[in-house]
């Protein structure tokens, strides 16, 4: 009997076996006020503070539709290919839970705003990059539920919590929930398949305006669901992977469930339709509730809101407002800073496209650009499982991080440091720059003290030097660097001791 | 002519208004008298679920001092009113006649007292109903039944029967109440007081904790025509937190009451809400009615509605599928009733216990139909069927009113039925709304308004008036030439007849 972890390599799998995804993508979107009342919607304020009767779904409350959630949808689904409906309702979806002050959810269901559309994606493979159309099901409008902490208990969940905290904060938040029709035919590109579509629905999304996506606060929630077939056979059985909130964890969610499904059908078992809980930690889910007895939502129109009946005008009048769309602007990049696709290619599968560009559009050269956006300041998000823009870094601090390289008072080491205290809250460039004291020695009268120092510290190096061993500078190079705590310039040092020393190189 | 203080609590609003705003007598006094006749008599009507002594007293005070101070005040100033349960107040307890929400008091008003609170209504507190509106005879309150002043052995109409009773026993002269398949109407019909659910969309929602809310509206009873248009005029109108209430201007009400004329109108009588099932002495006075009507000048046509005849089936899918719902939020997490919270029992159980302590069997029995009704596999036999008998009868009304300009009927097919007879026997209980359903299912505006008493058993009959939607003024118009054209017969309203309490 196999366990729930048990898996085979994903490539004997996918040897095997051919995926088929799904995805059910959740965002909240970026607007001032909560999807049915005025309530403010901004993350991180005390709990229960930003609720009204309406969102704590008191008695007698009802609900009144947010215009700019509506806008908000309706340029996401235009910018996904997809067709307005003329006319469309909201339904309440039923069930109990403490999260849901009214114990039901005020959503969509048969009737959804936008509807058939497509997002093209790529993805890199060995034979270049690769595109995938993937084709959008719906984009319909919900509302957030609140958000539970259970305390006590070994799981963290609701079941053997000792007590249970709700903070209805969340609860009336306007989401948008985006549902791909099913995905086949990536084979072993899949999960890059799915991380591509991700990016790319938030970086439209951002390029939108319509949400700015910050994911490490949970304002992107993914479900996968996926199941395995044999070439040529039907579909199999899909499970549905719940509480996949990073771009790497959708990558990693779809890969181990291929893992985890080839296993239980290469050993004659049968994969439940069940919910799954992706843990971040192991990059593994565990079972969730099963699914194999549909539960009924008892869908039916919501009475207390009227139907959403778009005009056309409106439509095209919100068509005319799209941005670039995120994958016309990566051809125009590539063409215009005519980069090599690798090299593109990094960029992209970093995030840092627009940071990168807002970078050069901010007065930086555009290899500077990319190297502190994909070297250091990738390594160092990568460091803490954060996303890039999440650093606190702008192109703004580039720019001036540049300018101040440019004229010297800055080394590359000393500006790293300037992003390490960028990055710890301490302040702008400057800020950190003088907090840190962080300034490039290049008064020589003061190196030169230090040099002398250095020199009479250690008379045996100097004989060296003296003696024809140039290369024994780098101590006394290393004795001043340490002196002037890193700041002086060492290339510098280095001159002026040889000098000092009456010694050419 | 001034207003006696003995008297003041059988005047009209409109009278007291006027008294009030000629300095003739003060909102204190009329307050005063109106706590003081709740105190005497609702020991034995039990009306009222919670009386507003203080906060009653200090509005009447209010508005007094500002009267005294110059301020010019609205036609209903200083009046006192009897606010239905089920609407919101700040603070004020709100049990809507359930267990489950003892002890809330909510944290905002409701618009209708919101524009109570505007208009210089007084509210002395809040009255007994069938629980969650579920009823047709206040018996399902879970604080007792509240009984009819006309026989106190016998019901006072519902689910707004301590509103109608109120009006009745001169505990209040304007009452609030709210209407989903006749719980104004019908109180109104059984005792002998005049109630009107305006157009569905009229009169705001925001606050009236729901039943069902495509077929819920609030709406103004009183014992004249006129003081329900004149209340009428006062709750009425667009409100941009309820996104269901309509954007246009109200109908003028309360012109229609003063015209009181008929003459030239065409009255339509609904062929299918007469005969069989109807009590012989509402079905006489019905027709006496109709009689005075002609002799007013009105056209009298018959209209059929053939799909009424589904109405109350479909009636008996749509609210208890909305209500399942819209009742989900009473699960002990928040507010109200917490049963069974031992620290060991899961959520679940918790919700379970509170909700099976909480509601009473009536409410109960309606979201175990409506849970059915919208389950998967069973929604377009039930809910889905509903909803196109619904569009049937709305277009059996469109084509009535190409005929007439307003329909009548009787209001309920009985006078006031005994406390008991019918409370074990559902259906029976819901024949009572035949005549008052369809115009919910329809949203259309319709009146109750006395007409006599049945000469078997001397309680009060009720003639319905329905007009097409945003037409509310045509009741009044009808109501008002009718109750005159009664009150010239009879000398007094039929009110004055009631026994003493
Ligand atoms: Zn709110």
């Amino acid at each position: 009997m196999s366990t729930d972890h048990d898996t085979i390599p994903f490539d004997e799998a996918i040897a095997v076996f051919d995926p088929v995804l799904g995805l059910e993508t959740h965002v909240e979107l970026g607007t001032a006020s909560k999807m049915w009342c005025g309530c403010p919607t901004e993350f991180g304020a005390d709990a229960n503070t930003q609720v009204c009767p309406v969102c704590l779904g008191l008695p007698g409350s009802m609900p009144v539709v947010n215009a700019a959630a509506v806008e908000s949808t309706i340029r996401m689904g235009l910018a996904l290919n997809c067709s307005i409906a003329e006319w469309c309702r909201f339904a309440r979806k039923n069930y109990f839970y403490p999260d849901m002050p009214k114990d039901y959810q005020i959503s969509q269901y048969d009737e959804p705003l936008c509807f058939d559309g497509y997002l093209d994606v790529t993805v890199e493979t060995d034979d270049g990059p690769r595109e995938f159309r993937v084709e959008i099901e719906r984009v319909h409008m919900e509302e957030d539920t609140g958000k539970l902490t259970h305390t006590g208990g070994a799981t963290g969940r609701i079941h053997g919590a000792d007590y249970s905290l709700v903070d209805y904060n969340r609860a009336g938040i306007p989401l948008i929930e985006i549902v791909t029709k099913p995905v086949a035919g990536a084979g072993a590109l899949a999960p890059q398949v799915a991380r591509a579509y991700v990016t790319e629905l938030r970086d439209l999304m951002r390029a939108l305006g319509v949400s700015d996506v910050r994911m490490e606060e949970g304002s992107l929630r993914c479900d996968v669901n996926v199941s395995l077939a044999r070439p040529g056979e039907p579909w199999g059985t899909r499970s549905e992977t719940k509480n996949v909130n990073s771009l790497r964890s959708v990558e990693r969610a779809v890969h181990s469930e291929i893992e985890r499904q080839a296993h239980v059908l290469l050993n004659g078992g049968r994969v439940v339709q069940e919910t799954r809980h992706f843990h971040e930690d192991t990059g593994r889910s565990t079972s969730g509730r099963s699914k194999e007895q549909a539960e009924d939502y008892r869908y039916f129109p919501e009475p207390d809101l009227v139907p959403v009946a778009p005009s056309r005008e409106w439509v095209e009048e919100l068509r005319g407002t799209l941005p670039e769309n995120p994958s016309v602007k990566r051809a125009r990049l590539r063409a215009e800073w005519g980069i090599s696709d690798h090299d593109f290619q990094t960029i992209v599968n970093a995030g840092a496209l627009d940071l990168v560009e807002e970078s050069i559009a901010a007065g930086v050269d555009q290899a500077a650009a990319r190297k502190w956006w994909t070297g250091e300041l990738t390594r160092v998000a990568n460091d803490r499982e954060i996303e890039l823009d999440a650093l606190g870094v702008t192109p703004a601090h580039i720019a001036r991080i540049e300018a101040l390289l440019a004229d010297g008072s800055l080394s590359d080491k000393l500006a790293r440091q300037v992003f390490e205290g960028i990055i710890a809250g301490e302040g702008d460039v400057d800020a950190v720059v003088s907090g840190r004291g962080l300034v490039v020695v290049s008064d020589d009268s003061a190196l030169l003290e230090a040099i002398d120092v250095a020199l009479a510290e250690q008379p045996d190096v100097v004989e060296k030097i003296q003696g024809g061993k140039v290369q024994a500078a780098g101590a006394i190079v290393g004795a001043v660097m340490k002196a002037t705590r890193g700041q002086a310039d060492a290339a510098k040092v280095r001159t002026l001791l040889l000098e000092r020393l009456g010694v050419s190189e | 002519m001034a207003v006696m203080e003995d008297d003041l609590v059988r005047q009209d609003a409109a009278t007291l208004a006027s008294a009030i705003a000629r300095g003739e007598v003060s909102s204190e006094e009329v307050t005063r008298a109106h706590l003081d006749r709740i105190a005497e008599v609702d020991g034995e009507v039990h009306a009222f679920l919670h009386v507003l002594n203080d906060e009653a007293m200090e509005s009447a005070r209010a508005i007094d001092a500002r009267r005294a101070a110059g301020e010019r005040l609205g036609p209903l100033a200083g009046v006192p009113l009897a606010l239905k349960d089920v609407l919101t107040m700040t603070g004020v307890p709100t049990t809507c006649g359930s267990r489950i929400l003892e002890g809330w008091r909510p944290p905002y008003d409701s618009t209708v007292v919101e524009r109570l609170r505007a208009a210089d209504v007084v509210i002395l507190g809040k009255t007994n109903m069938d629980e969650f509106a579920m009823g047709s005879s206040t018996e399902h309150s879970a604080y007792g039944p509240t009984r009819n002043p006309w026989d106190l052995e016998r019901i006072p109409g519902g689910s707004g029967g301590g509103s109608a009773a109120a009006l009745a026993a001169f505990e209040a002269p304007l009452a609030i109440g709210t209407d989903t398949g006749g719980s104004i109407r019908q109180p109104a019909s059984v005792t002998g007081t005049v109630g009107v659910k305006p157009t569905y969309g009229g009169v705001s929602r925001y606050g009236l904790v729901a039943l069902a809310s495509s077929l819920d509206q609030p709406g103004p009873c009183a014992r004249t025509v006129l003081d329900t248009a004149l209340l009428h005029a006062a709750i009425a109108g667009h409100d941009p937190r309820d996104s269901t209430s309509i954007q246009a201007p109200v109908p003028d009400v309360v012109a229609a009451a003063r015209q009181a004329d008929v003459r030239g109108m065409r009255v339509g009588l609904v062929r299918e809400l007469s005969g069989e099932g109807y009590q012989t002495g509402v079905s006489q006075r019905f027709d006496e009615a109709v009689k005075i009507l002609t002799d007013l000048g009105a056209e009298v046509v018959e209209v059929s509605c053939p799909n009424f005849e589904y109405a109350l089936a479909a009636y008996y899918l749509i609210l208890p599928s909305e209500a399942s719902s819209n009742l989900a939020r009473f699960d002990g997490m928040r507010y109200g009733l917490r049963e069974g919270d031992d620290g060991a029992r899961s959520v679940e159980e918790v919700m379970a216990l509170t909700r099976e302590a909480g509601f009473g069997p009536e409410v109960k029995r309606r979201i175990m139909i409506g849970t059915y009704a919208l389950s998967s596999g069973y929604y377009d036999a039930y809910y889905g069927s509903a909803q196109k008998v619904r569009t049937l009868i709305t277009r059996d009304f469109e084509a009535a009113f190409t005929q007439a300009d307003v329909l009548i009927s009787p209001t309920a097919p009985t006078t006031a039925f005994k406390i008991g007879d019918k409370v074990d026997d559902p259906l029976a209980m819901y024949l009572n709304d035949i005549a008052t359903i369809p115009v919910n299912l329809a949203g259309n505006a319709a009146m109750s308004l006395p007409v006599g008493l049945a000469p078997e058993d001397g309680l009060p009959v009720g003639l319905q008036v329905m007009a097409p939607p945003m037409a509310d003024d045509r009741l009044y118009r009808v109501g008002s030439a009718l109750e005159a054209a009664l009150v010239d017969r009879w000398g007094h309203l039929l009110i004055e007849e009631a026994p003493q309490l």
